[in-house]
């Protein structure tokens, strides 16, 4: 019968929509090119792998911007004599699959040296083999994850992954116990529930989150994952609330846990909920409105605005006159930036093209020490900064509010 | 037992939502035999158009009395587009073969999410669309719950119900007593003959996209109210349930859709709270609405309520 065969048809399309949906490349917002120096100077491309469109591009754009930043006043500096730096900016979509090929195209232009990126763990996990093989420094100022660095096996057995990996923040082994601490000691909450979205970022923190809490005496009682593409959490919400948790720990990003925050507590469920540093934004105050109040996140380092070392880049960034913030990992980012800068300035010294120095960046790269915006940054043997400290944020009004700056030990 | 209690609220509500959708499909289904896969995009825009008329005449009000105001909003947003769409995109392929709208109406889907991701902020004063803009909150809607017993019933969710009651309501009477109503069941049931007793099959076509754009309108209010956000993409997958809950139901029928809408809403709310073990739990809500799909077309391919539809030429 026809009409049945159309309801067939119809239903495999969309079945094929729906693949294709999955690996539809949206370019759009291309980097702007960094121009000035002489134009007998050789180039050398800093290369950016960040959502700059979807639900995450506020974080992904801070991070573009705060790199262009730190490219521009390398250039108007003359730190690396007889060159000209340029940034090359990647649209990862927050997605795996597209974060690969942007790889793929940086690790293809011979001018690429090193790599501001990324800021999804899991798309960190696709981009380092393919950045890796070119032998492309690759500097993440938001990947959270410890297996990048440290092995899948970071906990009992670390082993440097790639020798090519480094980051400026902390990790979720740290940022997990780190929240666990603070909602057990400080806020005296004994009872949590968990949730998190199944992707590697939130599964890690709330597995970290966990193993601490559990340690201080603490009970977990809920775990639930969501699903990132539904609106809707009325039913894990209603599954939550009957065990009665003093607060609601959420591995994941604000595109879901704002609408998460405010469908809990429209739901009668009046506790507070706590992320990690992927709901430390913003966007999150404005899509869980204004039941937010209270809801906490850790974030790495100290408050940008708050360090005196940030001055700077705080009044350089608002002079540059971007359209977007440099919202919360846009510091880290510029520190990310600096320090390929200060590899470069040993590795292109004596080189003959960009492309002949990239082993050389890397290896200059675990010798880079220097007093950064967030702080001392330097990298130790796994590629992992040295620097631990966190801070506790909590929803007051339409901001974040620093309640607790701690080093973590 | 409240358990129970709490997710069939949850799942009426969704399901609701879902119904409220599925009417659309399943309308113009019943008449041109077209599945209009760029139907759940009429929902999103919906969604927007209420957001557009909230930023434009009431900014930073939260009074009750705007609610209808947006919902006018909302359904002159989804209407303007359903008619447009008919009239350009499909009734020129009205002789086409089956493939031809089917395949327009996938690139209309994606002509118009990707229209809404990239011009909706170009407009003065209109947020950026290209991820998730905050719904605006409204008094009384947003508001306490309400909490009889142990369940909590939340009053944007209620809306939701109430407004598949009366949208049913209104449909039925449209349908069944009024002039335009009789001539849809005829063009339904023989279009030939239909045109042949003087209706204006043109006409009942487009009276179908609007009915449907309306009650998508409709429900993308619901939606915004109850999420308290809208993005670009939100009728993607709830199109796509739609669709489902419309061939579950039985397409072409539409009590079929209504029915089929609450069912997939409310097997989705039970699997989260009573499947136990690695199959439990919100990950695989969606496996057990399919399979539930699955199992209604294997036992009674018609659907639910779906007729023995007699083959036509």
């Amino acid at each position: 019968m026809p009409q049945r065969s159309v309801v067939a048809v119809g239903a495999s399309l969309l079945v094929a929509s729906l693949a294709l949906a999955g690996c539809g490349t949206r370019g759009g917002d291309d980097g702007g090119e960094t121009g000035g120096g002489s134009s007998d100077n050789k180039v050398a491309k800093i290369g950016v792998i960040s959502p700059l469109s979807g639900d995450l591009s506020a974080l992904g754009k801070g991070i573009e911007h705060s790199v262009d930043l730190a490219i521009k006043q390398a250039n108007e500096s003359g730190a690396i004599p007889g060159w000209t730096l340029e940034l090359a900016a990647e649209d990862d979509q927050a997605s795996p699959d597209v974060g690969k090929n942007a790889a793929t195209k940086l690790a293809s232009d011979p001018e690429v040296v090193g790599v501001v990126g990324t800021l999804n763990s899991s798309v960190a996990q696709t981009v380092q083999p393919v950045l890796a093989s070119a032998n492309i420094t690759m500097v993440s100022p938001a990947n959270t994850n410890p297996a990048l660095t440290q092995g899948a096996d970071f906990a009992t057995a670390p082993e440097r992954a790639y020798p090519n990996y480094f980051r400026t923040c902390t990790t979720d082994s740290i940022q997990g116990p780190f929240a666990a601490r603070y909602l057990y000691e400080k806020a005296g909450v004994k009872e949590v529930a968990t949730v998190h979205d199944k992707k590697t970022y939130g599964q890690g923190l709330v597995d970290a989150f966990t193993e601490e809490y559990k340690k201080l005496g603490g009970t977990v009682v809920a775990t639930e994952t969501i699903n990132p593409d539904d609106d809707k959490y009325d039913a894990v919400v209603s599954k939550i609330k009957p065990k009665n948790p003093g607060a609601v720990y959420y591995g994941g990003e604000y595109p879901q846990a704002g609408p998460f925050s405010q469908q809990m507590k429209a739901a009668g469920l009046n506790v507070p909920l706590m992320g990690g540093d992927g709901i430390y934004s913003g966007e999150f105050i404005k899509l869980a409105g204004s039941t937010a109040d209270g809801d906490l996140s850790t974030a790495i380092g100290a408050p940008t605005d708050t360090l005196a070392s940030a001055k700077d880049f705080v009044a350089a960034y608002d002079a540059a006159g971007y359209s977007e913030k440099y919202e919360a990992y846009g510091a880290y980012a510029y520190d990310a930036a600096t320090a390929i800068i200060e590899a470069l300035k040993v590795s292109l010294k004596d080189a003959e093209s960009a492309e002949a120095a990239r082993q050389g960046t890397i290896d200059a790269m675990s010798n880079v020490a220097f007093d950064g915006v967030t702080g001392k940054v330097a990298f130790d043997e796994y590629g992992d900064t040295t620097s631990r400290v966190l801070t506790v944020y909590e929803v007051d009004g339409d901001a974040w509010t620093a309640v607790n700056t701690e080093e973590f030990k | 037992m409240d358990a129970f209690a709490q997710q069939l609220v949850n799942g009426l509500t969704l399901g609701s939502l879902y119904a409220l959708i599925a009417v659309g499909y399943t309308v113009v289904y019943g008449i041109i035999q077209l599945i209009n896969f760029a139907h759940g995009e009429i929902f999103m825009i919906g969604a927007f158009g209420a957001l557009s008329t909230w930023i434009v005449l009431f900014k930073g009000q939260t009074a009750l009395w705007m609610l209808p105001v947006m919902i006018v909003g909302a359904i002159a947003a989804s209407v303007v587009t359903a008619v447009i769409m008919e009239r350009a995109a499909y009734r020129p392929l009205r002789g086409a073969p089956r493939l031809a709208p089917l395949i327009t109406a996938i690139g209309i889907s994606v002509f118009l999410q990707e229209g809404v991701r990239l011009l909706y902020g170009k407009v003065p004063g209109f947020p950026d669309a290209k991820q998730k803009v905050p719904f605006p909150v409204i008094d009384g809607i947003t508001g306490q719950s309400w909490n009889p017993g142990n369940i909590v019933i939340q009053r944007a969710a209620a809306f939701t119900i109430l407004a598949l009651v009366v949208c049913a309501i209104g449909l039925w009477i449209f349908v069944n007593r009024t002039k335009t109503g009789r001539a849809m069941q005829a063009v339904s049931q023989d279009p030939d003959t239909a045109r042949l007793m003087g209706i204006n099959v043109n006409r009942i076509i487009v009276v179908a996209f609007i009915i449907g754009a309306t009650l998508a309108a409709i429900a993308g209010v619901a939606q915004g109210l109850q999420v308290t956000n809208i993005n670009f993409k939100m009728g993607f997958l709830a199109g796509l349930k739609a669709f489902t809950a419309a061939v579950l139901g039985g397409i072409g029928n539409v009590w079929g859709a209504v029915l089929g809408g609450l069912t997939l809403g409310i097997v989705e709310s039970m699997a989260v709270q009573f499947v136990p073990g690695t199959f439990g739990g919100s990950p695989w809500k969606d496996v057990w609405a399919f399979a539930i799909l699955i199992l209604v077309l294997v036992f009674r391919p018609q659907g639910l309520l779906g007729a023995k539809v007699v083959d036509r030429a």
